[in-house]
């Protein structure tokens, strides 16, 4: 741990009087659990409302001509198929086609994109950014300071937000934005998340943070039994995990490649040059020689992020996440293992503190919303 | 606050201790399953098992995190709560009753000196925060 003061959200001192627990994460001080615990919080993510403060997200903005081409080089997904008012999943890569960030690009105009990145590694990206800086015309500011973002997330969370603001929510497809007002103020309101359920996420200025928060609250009933949960940093890992998406610096890092993680979606390799892009399709031609994925723990035990996993006997790889599944009721996890091994119902076993635990390999996502 | 009744005897590992006669219950404090959350999964010895004073008897799980449980004195395992393997929650909600864990044959009965009283435990939480 460094020495630095921790940073703080703006909503710092309302996370401390809501009862939240607060525990270092990236370099924020963020709270892990409220009173009501993850389990609760989880829940009521899945059938009602959670509330989420992710302000400690970093935000790069991309402006100038040469904006798209500029974010077309340096990130996997093709961001030439953006129109206006659109987000899109993306990464950084390096060169051995693995992953510096794992982000998302907004489009606000053709010559003004938003890159929203991971809390613990907004530094090394604005790094990353800045110096792979090349003959495109863009100009490059870190705004990770001048945004809030609250994310509402959860079947009840369109109705609850609709209440604060006139911009017809229903109109806003998934992966998709608008700017409007939500009480009152200026705000992004973008349909994402990192739960698996519908949801949004709002941007404002940090200044409006514990008013829009304390507003979402209040509309959401909380306190009432089947009320909106302020939801921690605990919670939001088990619900992404339930939904089967990636955690920077667990499934994805510089040392796994986007095919390994399953993120050939995310990969355009026919898009133009772009960085890793060679690597990777050097890759996707050989065949990858280990897969991400997801296994149900089938004996008593819960895996945790980092055990080895065995395949025949044979060390085989690692957990990446790991936990309990508090919706399912399930003890799950992702992990990498040995392509050849790699196929659902496949039996693997997890070193948990030196008891080989069985688990099979199941689908990918573990948990998937119900659409009306 | 934490709970932290008197007549038992408390670990800085956060178990605690109640002796009857040579057998020993052990659990973990209120303070322990508060810091935990929410307790997920437990895992204990057989009976018959013995063990030596601070020894890891198991872990206590909660959906975020895994914690060893030691055994602060040496005893063999007369009793196992086998309830906490459908319902661990009963560690969250009654700590010093249905969520007790383990009950052992005392080896040394003596060695309960070394723990702390309810109010020295409460001081030394309280040094923590």
């Amino acid at each position: 741990m460094s020495a630095t003061p921790l940073k703080q959200t703006p909503l710092n001192a309302m996370h401390r009087r809501l009862g939240g627990r607060m525990v270092e994460f990236g370099g924020w001080d963020m709270p892990v659990q409220y009173p009501a615990g993850t389990v609760e919080e989880h829940q009521a993510t899945r059938t009602r409302a959670g509330l989420f403060d992710v302000s400690h997200m970093g935000e790069i903005e991309v402006r100038g001509p040469g904006a798209i081409a500029f974010v077309n080089r340096l990130c996997s997904n093709d961001a030439s198929k953006l129109v206006d008012g659109q987000a899109q999943y993306s990464a950084l890569t390096t060169e051995r086609g693995t992953v510096v960030d794992d982000l998302l690009v907004y489009r606000f105009g053709p010559e003004h994109l938003l890159l929203v990145v991971n809390a613990s590694t907004t530094d090394k990206d604005w790094d990353w950014i800045t110096s792979h800086k090349g003959e495109e015309d863009v100009q490059l500011s870190n705004r990770s300071a001048d945004f809030c973002q609250i994310a509402l997330q959860g079947p009840s969370a369109i109705n609850i937000l609709q209440t604060l603001t006139e911009t017809p929510l229903e109109e806003i497809k998934y992966y998709h934005f608008r700017e409007g007002k939500v009480d009152g103020v200026d705000a992004i309101i973008s349909r994402t998340g990192y739960t698996g359920e519908d949801g949004f996420e709002v941007y404002a200025a940090p200044g409006h943070a514990e008013a829009l928060w304390q507003k979402m609250l209040d509309a959401g009933r909380y306190g009432e039994p089947d009320g909106v949960l302020p939801c921690g940093l605990a919670a939001r890992n088990t619900l992404r995990l339930e939904a089967g998406m990636s955690l920077y610096g667990h499934e994805i890092t510089e040392e796994t490649t986007l095919l390994e993680a399953n993120l050939g979606w995310i990969t355009k390799l026919n898009k133009g040059d772009f960085t890793g892009r060679e690597a990777l399709a050097h890759q996707k031609e050989e065949g990858i020689k280990r897969k991400l994925v997801g296994f149900e723990v089938t004996d008593r035990g819960i895996a945790r992020d980092g055990q080895d996993v065995y395949v025949d006997g044979r060390l085989a790889g690692q957990v990446t996440s790991g936990s309990p599944a508090p919706y399912l009721k399930k003890n799950i996890g992702l992990a990498y293992v040995p392509v050849e091994h790699a196929n659902v119902g496949r039996e693997i076993h997890v070193d948990v503190r030196g008891r080989k635990v069985a688990a099979r390999i199941v689908p990918v996502p573990f948990y998937k919303r119900s659409r009306q | 606050m934490a709970n932290v009744p008197e007549g038992l005897y408390y670990s800085k590992d956060h178990e605690w201790l109640k002796v009857e006669g040579d057998t020993g219950t052990v659990g973990i404090t209120d303070h322990a399953q508060h810091s935990l959350g929410d307790v997920v999964y437990v895992e204990l010895p057989k009976q018959g098992e013995s063990f030596s004073a601070h020894d890891t008897f198991g872990s206590v799980e909660s959906v975020k995190a895994v914690s060893e449980l030691f055994l602060p004195v040496a005893g063999e395992v007369t009793e196992v709560n086998e309830s906490l393997t459908d319902e661990p929650e009963q560690v969250n909600n009654d700590p010093y009753g249905a969520g007790w864990m383990l009950r052992v044959k005392l080896s040394n009965r003596g060695e309960v000196d070394s723990l702390l009283s309810a109010a020295e435990y409460e001081d030394y939480i309280g040094s923590l925060e």
